[in-house]
């Protein structure tokens, strides 16, 4: 029996280990968190993510960090390394970045469920905010390996909040930039460029990772034109292994039904017609186990 | 070499292997954290409580951390009693795990018709009344927070529910005396009680200067109210001196479960610590079966209410 449960949870996507960090550096307003993490780069697909656990032990912070997988290489010492992207914005991640290398942090991952690629050599648009662009070079890598053109559109308020410029140059078929400000790029929003690539390209699918408003715009303009969107959501996450019960969107099922499903396990990358995208953050009356009239628990 | 401790558990008739259980709401139904240590060889797993149909839960944001904490606001999400037989009850009978199911109704009726239909299905080792719910029919005032109405739960699950079968109320800390709503939910029927649920709390995000929860209150749980379960636990085994008690609250470590068990827990849930560690409850068992050897005792019953022995 054990050595069969053993081989069940080997089997299973994610491991929990402890992941010596190499290298942390600053890109643009970000940082880059290089660790090693044996065994997670072998099973990384683009869109899975980590569930950093942070303070130290013991610590007053108990939640773990979600962040998207930037990058693995299975090659590298110790078993492989991961790459994660960082905003410093809070007490969890400021801790986050001031780790030195050699310092080891606790780390689940590869989570969620992870982009689908297209069958066929499509022309497929990757549009990332901020820092939600994470993900997308690894994808896009993947995505040209099967000979599919790819359009990175990197998005942003300023040019300091861009990621992955450089490198979107070389790894993307073409890269777009836009920046609210005009800072770099084109000014406007991601959706300013997106109508003009889909039609000079004839884009069949968009990948979008990045702030909840821009998903919401790309599935859009997916719907409206008859093409695939795939989005990786950003919603607040406690445990990121699916036990908590807070990271949770209304998705329309295969069904029809809408749920409220976890972001964790169900996604984070969802078909952006699936998603409930001006009902996020309620619960529709029509979704599965909504209430009617009377009144809510207390927990 | 000192012998192993022997860490059997006795839950009021229900036999565990250890004294280290999952805590309701904060391991699902066991299928994810499986992936992370094989469930089986903990005392049981308790499942997130379950109502008659499926229900959606809150809107969002359902979650705050913080110090040493977090409130939640999930709002009992769920797919029904039907769904959670078909799928997780039997995925955990067929894993072979002992399984705690936690119930949560509106009405006294819910609680009773829950019981009923659970009667008869097998791999359950006992029931834990989830009465921390509003009662819908008294302006939506909890259950737990008033004796009268947490006794009419208590005593419609034990009607519908085998002598077999275990019973556990499970107690809210906000209320004046806690020793109280124990004493009336033991002369209902119940065969044990489970403590303590999280306490109300509630943040208001600075940035937005509203409520950080869509819920505006949530439950508070996480170590920050440890102490406050030690002592809910402290009380209640003070004034019932033999009866079953699942203690909880807060706990990370293997001294955190010793320390409820010192207090007079027969055994504990690990809660909200597993949303920082998954392999948290494998773990403290492995903490807590050193502590124990550490301080010189055989066995977790040796342990049970130590700290209210007569000065030495």
């Amino acid at each position: 029996m054990t050595s069969n449960t053993d081989r069940e949870r080997s089997k299973a996507g994610a491991l929990q280990v402890k992941g010596e960090i190499l290298t942390i550096r600053r890109a643009g307003d970000y940082y880059v968190i290089v660790f090693a993490a044996p065994g997670v780069a072998q099973r990384t697909r683009p869109g899975h993510f980590a569930a950093v656990a942070v303070g130290g032990q013991p610590t007053a912070m108990l939640l773990r960090r979600s962040f998207s997988i930037h990058q693995v290489d299975t090659a590298g010492a110790l078993g492989g390394t991961v790459e994660i992207v960082v905003d410093a914005h809070g007490a969890g991640t400021k801790w986050l970045v001031e780790r030195k290398p050699g310092d080891s942090i606790d780390v689940i991952a590869p989570l969620g469920r992870p982009f689908s690629l297209p069958k066929d050599p499509v022309s497929t648009i990757l549009v990332g905010g901020g820092y939600g662009s994470a993900p997308l070079f690894m994808l896009a890598d993947r995505l040209r390996e099967r000979g599919c053109r790819v359009d990175l559109v990197l998005g942003a308020a300023t040019a300091s909040k861009l990621f992955g410029v450089v490198d979107g140059r070389r790894r993307a078929s073409a890269l777009h930039v836009t920046t609210d400000d005009g800072s770099m790029g084109t000014k406007g929003r991601v959706t300013a460029v997106l109508d003009r690539i889909l039609d000079d390209y004839d884009g069949q699918v968009i990948y979008g990772c990045g702030p909840m408003p821009m998903l919401s715009a790309i599935a859009e303009i997916a719907q409206n034109r008859g093409i695939a969107s795939q989005t990786a959501v950003e919603e607040a996450m406690a445990c990121g292994v699916g036990v908590c019960m807070t990271c949770v969107l209304p998705v329309r099922g295969t069904d029809g039904i809408t749920r409220m499903v976890r972001s964790c396990t169900d996604g984070p990358v969802f078909f952006g017609e699936d998603v409930r995208w001006s009902d996020v953050g309620t619960v529709p009356t029509d979704c599965l186990g909504a209430p009617i009239a009377q009144p809510e628990s207390s927990k | 070499m000192s012998a192993p401790i022997d860490m059997r558990a006795n839950l009021a008739g229900a036999q565990l292997p250890s004294p280290i259980l999952t805590a309701s709401g904060c391991a699902a139904a066991g299928r994810e954290l499986d992936r992370f240590f094989d469930i089986t060889e903990i005392g049981a797993v308790v499942t997130k409580s379950i109502m008659l149909e499926p229900r959606s839960g809150r809107a969002t944001p359902r979650m705050a951390e913080t110090p040493a904490g977090m409130l939640n606001s999930i709002g009992l999400q769920g797919p029904g009693v039907e769904d959670f037989i078909a799928k997780d009850l039997t995925w955990l009978r067929d894993r072979g795990a002992r399984t705690v199911v936690s119930i949560a109704g509106g009405s006294v009726n819910e609680f009773g018709e829950l019981a009923a239909r659970l009667r008869h299905e097998e791999g359950i080792s006992a029931i834990e009344v989830n009465i921390s719910c509003p009662n819908v029919a008294n302006r939506g005032q909890v259950f737990a927070c008033d004796p009268m109405s947490a006794s009419s739960v208590i005593h419609a699950v034990r009607r519908n529910t085998s002598t077999l079968t275990p019973i556990f109320a499970k107690l809210s800390p906000d209320v004046t005396d806690i020793a109280d709503i124990a004493g009336a939910c033991v002369a209902a029927g119940a065969d044990g009680l489970s403590m303590i649920n999280t306490t109300l709390g509630m943040v208001i995000d600075t940035t937005t200067l509203r409520p950080a929860l869509a819920g505006i209150t949530g439950g508070l749980s996480g170590p920050a109210i440890r102490p406050m379960a030690v002592r809910c636990v402290w009380q209640v085994r003070q004034a019932l001196p033999d009866i079953p008690i699942l203690g909880m609250g807060g706990i990370a470590t293997g001294l955190d479960a010793l320390q409820f068990l010192l207090a007079g827990a027969n055994a504990v849930s690990v809660g909200t610590a597993v949303f920082n560690d998954p392999s948290a409850p494998i773990r403290i068992q492995r903490e807590l079966a050193a502590a124990l050897a550490d301080r010189g005792f055989e066995s977790v019953a040796d342990a049970i209410s130590y700290a209210h022995r007569e000065q030495e």
